[in-house]
């Protein structure tokens, strides 16, 4: 009985699974080759319809090397060892003997002649069906790379059927970035291959408080249209637009969308026409009309209808002919989808995304608008003091900002870390240019302070002096001034705003200045001699203050204050000879439109300045030469009706 | 007029200087002359005598009327865009209408205008004339709008900026900002004058292409010189009489000139306007000398250089002006051009084309402050002497 019992239970074993009979090492198959070896047949004869059965079987036994084997299994590398009945992979295809690996240890097990063995060839069927297993693996796989990946293969190409496996990942996904993307891409396909309107409608409103790139791509696609013409405006269409030829297009557009739908004849244009005429020259003479007189329209239509008189040529329409054909049509536009619940829906979600676009994008105007103005300041601060305080038109104040970012440069080129470059390169800018503002003062604009407008000459002299000296040195090629990297990178809200952090430094640095500047000549001793020497030097030398003095420290101070903005600008702008040229005219335009005499005139124009062009770049994007233009202008209005500037001092300052 | 020569003598001393250079480089001159001169030296004279008459123009706004202009390269070279316009429609269409010659039917006048078209504005990506070329074929016209042009926006700005009071440094900084908004917007492509492209080919006079460059390179210098004189004779005419006092007395005293019940505003911009129609006169001459113009041109440093030669020349002098801008203009062109020998100094080689510039910009530091009154007032020091 029992010895009965054996051979049955042997025979039922080697019937469902030769190798286990054969091998002697059954006891010790890996567990994704004892769950093959359970649907052997499956396995080895895989059919589309059938081998979910086996991919089911792998994922409950939620092994880690799964997917690596149904890639495998997916791109024809496993193999039969017919003797055994394991399943192998080969490590060379094109070797004899083949050298046969184990699929769980990937161990060596030994080698077998080709004809000792089969590949397993999943026809495309099933391939699609290991291909799916696979991104199931993938998507739920407990490495983050891996489910990023296949996301976004699925992103490249969305198939309808992979829509649950989005939905699944998305229960089950711990990280708030990933599922946030898996969201969003479900909702694309959603809207993309949604079972009915309501569902795809549903998807589409969903979207209304998403204001990303790819959302609002997602819905541009539903609108795309097609232009058509009928007779008159078919029913059950997904209707657009309708055109009025002369209004929403051309009378020659729409001839031609007649002549391209064959229901009107070619009209013949005047290159046409000229053709017509040049095919036909016979003898120097078109239909006996001389060649030479053809140099009009008129006599070249006389011509023509010569040739089609003689049957020579086609007859064209006239322009009334033609007219008449064409109002005898509808132009209209005509979705290509064809639903119309998804195309309104799609029309209201973009609406009112636009809507709050807008509003974002002028958040991130009015920022732009800061930062420019920040950077008009920084560079205009320094004339706020030597310009606006002391009354010398200082042309080579572009030159001290170039010097500062060259200062920089240079501090870079000997200290390779450019945090701390940086730091030293601010106080060693204010050094230099301190310096050269005070060898300035006292050889040459302490002698021209009763002659302002030969400051200015002077000054240029020197500002056209020092640019050629610079470019001498350092050439007149950029020179890389490079920012440190907690600088580098922007600070994005959103996909609309986003400010870049130098612009933010330059912000904060702007505020400093005006902080520092207005302490020092509103709360010190110095300033306070300042404001006395520029309101009356004799009568401040009679109060026991040097006039020499003070002039040539206020002096130094706004060259200084030029050199540091001059590193802060060099960080974003290049670092060329000509780069303080680039900013003198708008930063004495800033100045003037201020108000000179006191630094909150030299805010307030910077603000406007920068505020008024932002605002003419988005009006007009992508010029911001316009823009540039526009500011000049109305700048120059501006001081028509302000000629003291927006903050205009009052009483005995103001008699400068 | 003959008062005018007695009561100022550099009258037909400039007149008679002028009649012996344009003597001079005739009979030098290759077309007519000995051909000591070259073709390329000869323009370069011409293109200085025109810049000496826009000198002469700022000399009257700033050393008589103390309007410190920095933007009077705007109205030099609009003047120069105008006669561009027509030289390069002009041009353009006999060589099209060559080209279309060839073809086996002869073009009709649309034809003909939409392939000028596109040879002018293709390089911009343009297919049709812009509206401020309608009268681009006609040389009348364009030789109208070469006095219209500059003259109406010098009227319209000194209008706006005398009007509120604008004066001074702020002025100064007015005109700026205004040749560099000029600038700018020129730079676009799609403002109708060829963006940053400029007008090209201008040394090519349309119907006389058989005249070689040598004989038209005499002909612009002559007419140069004569535009020069009769600006001359003309800025001298302007500023002497009761005029000139009264503009004179702006500069020293505007408030009191203004509360002798002058009309202040009135006197400035008819100066402001007149010099900003010679300037425009001196840019239509200069730039069919240059062959090229394009909105570098405009650019503030040109303006600021313009100053600075009339105050190394010697401001409020006439011929001050003249001899400023001929001297600094004709040195940089000697110094640039490689002529000029390098200097070894042992342990650096000096060479010119590079320090230049440094050697100019500490000259305009060195005359604004040992010599105020320019080279000019080398010509007070003689006759000082003469008088004793």
């Amino acid at each position: 009985m029992i010895r009965l019992f054996l051979t049955a239970l042997m025979a039922v074993l080697f019937l469902s699974s030769p190798a286990l009979s054969q091998n002697s090492e059954t006891d010790e198959l890996g567990p994704i080759q004892s769950i093959l070896q359970t649907h052997f047949e499956l396995v080895e004869s895989a059919s589309r319809r059938t081998v979910q059965t086996v991919l089911d079987d792998l994922a409950a036994a939620e092994l880690p090397e799964v997917p690596a084997f149904l890639e495998r299994w997916q791109a024809r590398e496993l193999y039969l060892h017919e003797e055994s009945g394991l399943f192998v992979y080969v490590s060379d295809e094109d070797a004899d003997p083949l050298v046969m690996i184990d699929i769980d240890t990937g161990a060596e097990i030994g080698t077998a002649g080709s004809r000792e063995i089969d590949q397993l060839r999943p026809n495309r069927g099933v391939q699609t069906v290991i291909g799916a297993a696979l991104v199931e693996f993938q998507l739920l796989s407990p490495d983050i790379e891996t489910r990023a990946t296949a996301l976004a293969a699925i992103d490249r190409a969305p198939e309808a059927e992979q829509m649950p496996l989005i939905a699944t990942m998305i229960e089950a996904e711990a990280d708030d970035d990933l599922r946030a993307q898996a969201e969003a891409l479900l909702t694309r396909m959603t809207i993309a291959f949604g079972e009915d309107d309501a569902i795809r409608v549903t998807a589409i409103e969903a979207l209304a408080s998403n204001i990303t790139v790819e959302a609002r791509a997602t819905l541009n696609p539903l609108l795309l249209t097609r232009r058509e013409v009928a007779e008159a405006l078919p029913d059950g269409i997904n209707l657009a637009e309708v055109l009025e030829p002369g209004d929403d297009l051309t009378i020659d557009e729409a001839y031609e969308m007649l002549v391209d739908e064959d229901i009107a004849p070619p009209f013949f244009g005047p290159d046409e026409l000229r053709d017509i005429l040049i095919a036909n020259i016979v003898d120097g003479e078109v239909a006996g009309i001389p060649v030479h007189t053809l140099d009009t329209d008129e006599a070249r239509e006389v011509a023509y209808a010569a040739l089609v008189e003689a049957g020579v040529a086609e007859p064209s329409l006239t322009a009334d002919e033609r007219a008449e054909l064409v109002n005898a049509h509808v132009y209209y536009e005509e979705y290509r989808e064809s639903s119309e619940a998804v195309t309104t829906a799609a029309v209201e979600t973009l609406r009112s995304m636009n809507t709050r676009v807008q509003a974002l994008e002028m958040v991130d105007l009015t920022l732009d608008g800061i930062s420019l103005a920040s950077i008009y300041f920084l560079a205009a601060i320094g004339l706020a003091i030597t310009f606006g305080v002391m009354g010398v038109i200082n042309m080579a104040h572009g030159e001290f900002i170039m010097m500062g970012a060259y200062t920089g440069y240079v501090v870079q080129t000997i200290v390779p870390d450019y945090t701390v470059s940086i730091i030293i390169a601010l106080p060693l800018a204010f050094a230099i240019t301190f310096g050269a503002g005070v060898a300035m003062e006292r050889t040459v604009i302490r002698w021209l302070y009763s002659r302002p407008l030969e400051t200015l000459l002077a000054t240029f002299g020197i500002s056209i002096a020092l640019q050629q000296i610079v470019r001498q040195i350092f050439g007149a090629q950029a020179r890389p001034f490079t920012a440190p990297d907690w600088l580098a990178g922007s600070l994005a809200f959103n996909d609309v705003v986003a400010i870049s952090y130098i612009r933010i430094a330059i912000f904060v640095l702007g505020v400093i200045f005006f902080c520092l500047l207005w302490l020092i000549l509103n709360k010190t001793r110095l300033g306070l001699e300042v404001r006395a020497v520029t309101q009356n030097p004799s009568m401040a030398s009679s109060m026991g203050i040097n006039p020499d003095r003070i002039n040539m420290l206020t002096f130094g101070l706004g060259s200084g204050i030029a050199g540091i903005a001059g590193v802060a600008i060099g960080l974003f702008a290049q670092v060329t000879p000509e780069l303080g040229a680039n900013y003198i005219v708008q930063s004495f335009m800033t100045v003037v439109v201020g108000g000179v005499g006191n630094i909150f005139g030299t805010l307030a124009g910077a603000s406007m300045i920068g505020f008024f062009q932002k605002g003419v770049e988005w009006l007009n994007p992508s010029n911001t030469l316009a823009a540039q233009t526009y500011m000049i202008l109305f700048v120059i209005l501006f001081i028509q009706f302000r000629p003291k500037g927006i903050v205009a001092l009052k009483g005995r300052a103001a008699e400068m | 007029m003959g008062n005018l020569m007695k009561s100022n003598r550099s009258v037909p001393i400039v007149l008679g200087v002028l009649a012996g250079i344009a003597l001079l480089v005739t009979i030098l001159s290759e077309a007519y002359g000995t051909g000591a001169l070259s073709t390329s030296l000869t323009k370069t004279l011409g293109m200085t005598v025109c810049l000496c008459i826009i000198a002469l123009a700022m000399d009257m706004v700033w050393g008589y009327s103390g309007i410190l202009s920095l933007g009077h390269f705007a109205f030099f070279a609009l003047g120069g865009y105008m006669i561009g316009m027509w030289l390069m429609y002009a041009r353009t269409e006999d060589v099209i209408a060559a080209s279309l010659a060839q073809g086996q039917l002869p073009a009709t006048p649309a034809e003909l205008s939409d392939a000028i078209a596109v040879q002018i504005f293709g390089v911009v990506g343009g297919d049709s004339l812009p509206w401020m070329w309608a009268f681009s074929n006609s040389l009348l016209a364009q030789l109208a709008l070469v006095v219209l042009v500059p003259g109406l926006l010098a009227l319209v700005f000194g209008w706006l900026a005398f009007r509120s009071r604008v004066t001074g440094v702020y002025l100064s900084i007015l005109t700026q900002a205004m040749t560099l908004a000029l600038s700018l917007y020129l730079f676009q492509n799609d403002t109708g004058l060829r963006g940053n492209n400029g007008l090209s080919g201008l040394q090519n006079i349309p119907g006389a292409e058989a005249i070689p460059q040598s004989q038209i390179s005499i002909w612009f210098l002559w007419a140069s010189i004569l535009a020069l004189a009769l600006a001359y004779v003309f800025a001298a005419w302007v500023m002497s009489g009761k005029f000139g006092n009264v503009i004179r007395g702006i500069r020293d005293d505007e408030a009191r000139v203004r509360f002798l019940g002058y009309s202040v505003e009135g006197y400035k911009l008819f100066v402001f306007v007149v010099s900003g129609v010679m300037a425009g006169i001196a840019g239509a001459l200069y730039y069919p000398q240059a062959g090229i113009i394009n909105p570098d041109e405009l650019a503030p440093i040109a303006s600021i250089y313009l100053a600075v030669w009339v105050a190394i020349g010697g401001r409020g002098r006439l011929y001050g002006a003249i001899i400023g801008a001929a001297v600094v203009s004709l040195l940089s062109t000697w110094f640039t051009g490689g002529r000029a020998p390098d200097v070894n100094l042992g342990f650096y080689v000096v060479q010119w084309v590079d320090w230049w510039t440094v050697l100019l910009g500490l000259g305009f530091v060195l005359v604004t402050l040992f010599a105020p009154k320019g080279l000019g007032g080398l010509v007070d020091l003689i006759s000082r002497k003469d008088a004793k």
